[in-house]
């Protein structure tokens, strides 16, 4: 029976009736009086020497304040890298600095040179034209290996090549993961590339700076995922502002897939230039300029390596990858392709030794981080991709071939440096293999057939490192920042809540689910708790939403706070019904002397708390509100198993994504509803991953993907109905609610079984030498793979 | 966007005026210009709307059988209102964009616009539709000239096609996966005289007949006719989602499809 209420429940999303019904109030639509309006003059060109920026003639143009350039940023700092990576010969990774405004040389097509700030937009957009940008253009540096050439051209002269760092993992296993090749029965290699991806979030980037001479207080409206970490990195690195003076506000937010967790020069250049100005500075992006400004993701060119014994049971796993850090270093950029991915490969299998190389390379090419998985669909991809084909070269079926190498026993340390506190994946994969109905492939191939289609089925596993993060594990691999999480319960005189979070909510529907969590601990309604996110003014610091973190880290902090309130209300319940704290008990917010029928309501409690009257003022304080901070002392580890089906119409090359199913284990579940929808919305960019979606640069370093008419966006009719499933539980062990997280899911699960299922219905065609297509696996693509 | 003076002439005559004046460009539906204006790639003084003139709008048919659609009709309207006369290419502007750009953007401003993927070309080529303007008619296999490139004179207007149904037609689309504009579009005409078969997105020289594939169904309407024709990749447009090779053999194949699809 569903709950109708409470942890468990699928309550709807309180959220929702702002934003369908146009009340949502984002970035965009906060404007301050006197607002002016900020237009960036970006590169046109991947890299040249900046060799003058003439900006008489904007100057003169009409509602034209001020036109800023590098020049008027010097004492600035520049924007900080937030993750320090040291190379396998123990060095610290190459770190150029990343100015607000670029100054001696533009490194890629849209680099902001000049900021026209004017009384309205368009007369900033105008006079952004005016200003005269001298660049002698130099070769762009653009393929990884190319980059890393000893005479190709350099992306920043000031470091001594284009190669960030050369990482191994884990480094002291290398010899002996190269002997155990050496004897190996069977060796399957796989060559491939996890293309570069735009993120397009619904919502472009906004900024809007505001500085109150008077007080000389600094605010910043921002689309942000985190905006403790904004005001952090903003004030103490760049503009020298402290916290107290500094307030970051990220109010509704329209999606950020990670996109939105980097602190970005806009950002900084509006809370700069509004002190300058004495305005209000407001920058909104516009749907181009957000191809060429927020940070990418993805772009890793591997090749892996899997060695067998006869029987299929993995020996070694080998991977070299080269990553895309792009011109600059992005917040955490160096943190993806290194510990959110090498530190996956171990996938659900108990492979004993792997070795993952990681090459990061600067190219003349937007910055690239953090996106939707950020590292694990990297992981999942090429891990998943391996196993299909070792399979199909050794002649196992691919499910037996994954079971037999299946992570069984938990608590299990892998050998990449984590450790899987529980799991169960033959579980997720009965399920699934239920629930993609596979007992019927053979039918529905049959079907195509008649049809004169091909058809594949693909499936894969997958697990995540979710829960981002342990403060001191993550400090030693070279964090410069803490990944605990904070909320403050305030419980009013007659009994409602407020919960401040650190959390930011763009999407997550936390303000439903985590408004249950606490509900259903102290057993009232859902409708008593108000969820506060996204202001630092009245939020407790917090790292803010990414990884999968938010129920896991932001909820448990929220728990605790949670018990705290309940612990004193204890007390005053027992004073009021002069009973001893330990033998109250809180029941459907009710409570109770035990084993009397006396009792107080939650309300006569917390009214207590505040008209303290009848109150042990002697040895409490009056009042009801509680913070707590909670640091995780693991990742948690959700996990699960995909299957895809896909028609190949063999004339054209198209696939159509027939069905899709998902059976995932994470862990306890709040509210399942929402938890579908993650799933869902995580499977339609996995899909969008698979089929459509690529950021492609040509010779010159120009997008040629700079649009919605080049770059494809999964539609509604790209992707199918899905089946997806959560009932396979493995609560995680080391948080109070025993949950894994499920935001991440989706899209590193899902691009391994499309690409699975595209091939097998090639080689059920017969096209046995196609082993791999690379993404996206457009009709041409497909086409082209089936010409041989 | 740049700022502009807009006319909304209501007769043509006006409209003819309005164009006369400098740098005035004639404003259809909008649906390309729009967007190129809000990205600043266009800047053009004064626009001079056409979808308030009466007379461009509707369709009709005429006394020797042809449907006369006017050049201020919206695809919608077209797919609505040409369904039973000309099943095809209702069908064709039933499947133009999404239902805005349905609503707002017109046949004459497609055809004045003549992008390389835009569907209607190819209805109007295979169709040999007699295109009119304020001045002349045009015939299609003269209206023509390339990638954005028309007969049409500086100033002149497009007033109204004229399609002549044939006995059977099909209009086969293979969407460009981002903008989903043709990536090859096929629209074969079956006439009691011949087949026409024409094909749009696929040449960098816009729209053009594949006289090939015309010759053996006149003989032959089956797709069978056309199974052993290829198109020579040379001329044909390569990008991001197919290359020259891969628009050639879609040709051949949508043209088969089309065969099937009219005949059916």
């Amino acid at each position: 029976m569903p709950k109708d209420h409470g942890i468990g429940a699928s309550s709807k999303r309180r959220e929702d009736k702002r934003f369908l019904t146009g009340k949502g109030r984002y970035t965009d639509d906060i404007n301050l009086p006197g607002q002016a309006h900020a237009w960036f003059v970006r590169s046109q060109v991947a890299h040249g020497r900046l060799t003058g920026v003439d900006t008489s003639a904007a100057e003169a143009m009409p509602g034209v304040l001020r036109v800023f350039t590098g020049a008027d940023f010097e004492g600035v700092g520049g924007l900080p890298c937030g993750w320090l990576v040291t190379d396998r010969f123990g060095q610290p990774m190459q770190e150029p600095g990343h100015p607000v405004l670029a100054r001696g040389k533009v490194r890629h097509v849209g680099d902001p040179v000049a900021v026209v700030v004017a009384e309205t937009a368009e007369q900033a957009r105008d006079a952004a034209e005016a200003v005269e940008v001298e660049i002698d253009e130099l070769p762009a540096v653009l393929d990884m290996k190319a980059a890393l050439d000893p005479d190709a051209p350099l992306v920043h002269d000031e470091l001594k090549n284009n190669l960030c760092y050369d990482w191994g993992f884990v480094e002291e296993n290398r010899a002996a993961v190269n002997a155990a090749f050496e004897t190996a029965a069977h060796v399957t290699t796989l060559d491939l590339v996890n293309q570069r991806l735009v993120p397009n979030a619904m919502e472009p980037r906004v900024a809007l700076g505001d500085f109150n001479p008077a007080t000389e207080d600094s605010t910043l409206y921002t689309t942000s995922q985190n905006p403790h970490v904004i005001r952090l990195l903003m004030g103490a690195f760049v503009l020298g502002i402290p916290e107290h003076k500094l307030r970051v506000v990220a109010p509704d937010v329209g999606g950020g897939f990670g996109s939105k967790i980097f602190h970005y020069a806009e950002e900084a250049f509006c809370t700069f230039a509004a002190k300058q100005l004495r305005r209000p500075v407001k920058w909104t992006c516009t749907r181009s300029e957000a191809f060429i400004s927020d940070a990418h993701g993805r772009d890793h060119v591997t090749r892996i390596e899997l060695a067998l014994d006869a029987e299929g049971r993995f020996q070694a796993l080998r991977t070299e990858t080269h990553a895309n850090m792009g011109a600059y270093l992005s917040t955490f950029a160096p943190s993806i392709p290194t510990w959110l991915h090498g530190t996956l490969m171990a996938g659900n299998y108990k492979t004993p030794l792997i070795y993952v190389n990681v090459k990061a390379v600067f190219t003349n090419t937007v910055p690239v981080d953090a996106y939707r998985g950020a590292g694990r669909p990297e992981a999942t991809f090429q891990l998943e991709r391996v196993i299909d084909k070792a399979a199909r070269e050794m002649g196992i079926d691919p499910v037996e071939l994954r079971r037999r190498n299946f992570i069984t026993e938990f608590p299990y340390a892998t050998p990449v440096a984590v450790e899987y506190d529980t799991g169960d994946y033959n579980a997720t994969l009965d399920k699934l293999l239920e629930i993609a109905d596979v007992a019927g492939f053979e039918a529905r191939l049959a079907d195509s057939k008649s049809r004169g289609m091909l058809r594949g089925l693909g499936l894969n596993c997958y697990i995540e490192a979710c829960g981002i993060a342990p403060s001191q594990l993550v400090g030693q691999l070279g964090a410069r920042a803490g990944l605990y999480e904070s909320a403050t319960v305030r419980v009013n005189a007659t009994g409602g809540l407020v919960v401040m979070t650190g959390s930011h909510s763009h999407g997550q529907g936390h303000e439903t689910t985590f408004a249950q969590v606490v509900a259903d601990m102290i057993g009232i309604g859902e409708d008593m708790v108000e969820i506060v996110h996204g202001d630092t003014a009245n939020t407790p610091m917090g790292m803010g939403t990414y990884g999968s973190r938010s129920l896991a880290v932001g909820g448990s902090a929220m728990v605790r706070a949670t018990n705290k309130i309940i612990a004193k209300a204890k007390k005053i319940a027992a004073h009021l019904m002069e009973a001893a704290p330990e033998d109250i008990e809180l029941k459907d917010g009710k409570f109770s002397v035990a084993g009397t029928d006396k009792s107080v309501a939650w309300g006569d409690v917390t009214l207590a708390a505040y008209v303290p009257h009848n109150y042990p003022l002697e040895e409490l304080e009056p009042g009801l509100e509680e913070t707590a901070f909670y640091d995780p002392n693991n990742f948690t580890y959700p996990a699960g198993a995909y299957a895809c089906e896909v028609e190949v119409d063999p004339e054209t090359g198209k696939v159509t994504v027939c069905s899709f199913a998902a059976a995932d284990d994470f862990g306890n579940i709040v509210n399942p509803m929402i938890v579908s929808g993650q799933v869902h919305g995580g499977i339609a960019q996995g899909i969008g991953q698979a089929l459509l979606e690529a950021a492609s640069y040509d010779d010159y370093g120009q997008l040629l993907s700079g649009s919605y008419m080049d770059y494809a966006m999964p539609r509604a009719d790209d992707v199918p109905f899905y089946r997806v499933d959560h009932s396979c539980a493995t609560p995680c062990t080391h948080n109070p609610l025993g949950v894994k997280g499920c935001g991440e899911a989706g899209a590193i699960g899902s691009p391994p079984a499309v690409v699975n299922a595209v091939v097998d219905a090639l080689q059920r065609a017969g096209h046995t030498g196609v082993t791999h297509i690379d993404m996206p696996l457009t009709p041409a693509r497909v086409w082209a793979a089936m010409q041989g | 966007m740049y700022a502009f003076e807009i006319d909304r002439p209501t007769t043509l005559d006006a409209a003819v005026t309005a164009l006369g004046q400098e740098e005035a460009q004639a404003l259809g539906g909008g649906q390309t210009l729009i967007p190129a204006l809000k990205q600043r790639l266009a800047s053009p003084a004064r626009l001079v709307s056409l979808t308030g003139i009466d007379d461009l709008k509707g369709i009709c048919v005429a006394d020797d059988g042809a449907l006369c659609i006017g050049a201020a009709t919206s695809h919608a309207t077209v797919a609505a209102e040409a369904a039973a006369t000309y099943p095809a290419l209702a069908d064709l502007a039933a499947h133009i964009g999404d239902p805005a750009v349905r609503n707002r953007g017109t046949i004459g401003g497609s055809l004045a616009n003549n992008d390389p993927s835009a569907c209607y070309p190819a209805a109007v080529l295979a169709s040999r539709a007699m295109i009119r303007t304020n001045t002349r008619e045009i015939a299609a296999d003269d209206y023509f000239e390339g990638m954005f490139a028309t007969a049409l004179e500086e100033g002149e207007i497009i007033t109204e096609v004229r399609f002549p149904l044939p006995e059977q037609a099909a209009y086969v689309k293979f969407a460009q996966p981002a903008s989903r504009f043709a990536l090859v579009g096929v629209f074969v005409a079956r006439f009691a005289d011949g087949v026409r078969v024409a094909v749009t997105g696929a040449s960098e020289d816009g729209v053009f007949r594949w006289t090939e594939a015309e010759a053996a169904l006149s003989d032959d309407f089956r797709p069978e006719a056309v199974a052993g024709l290829s198109v020579d990749p040379e001329g044909m447009i390569g990008d991001l989602h197919g290359s020259p090779d891969y628009r050639a053999h879609l040709i051949r194949v949508l043209t088969g499809r089309a065969v099937a699809a009219a005949a059916a």
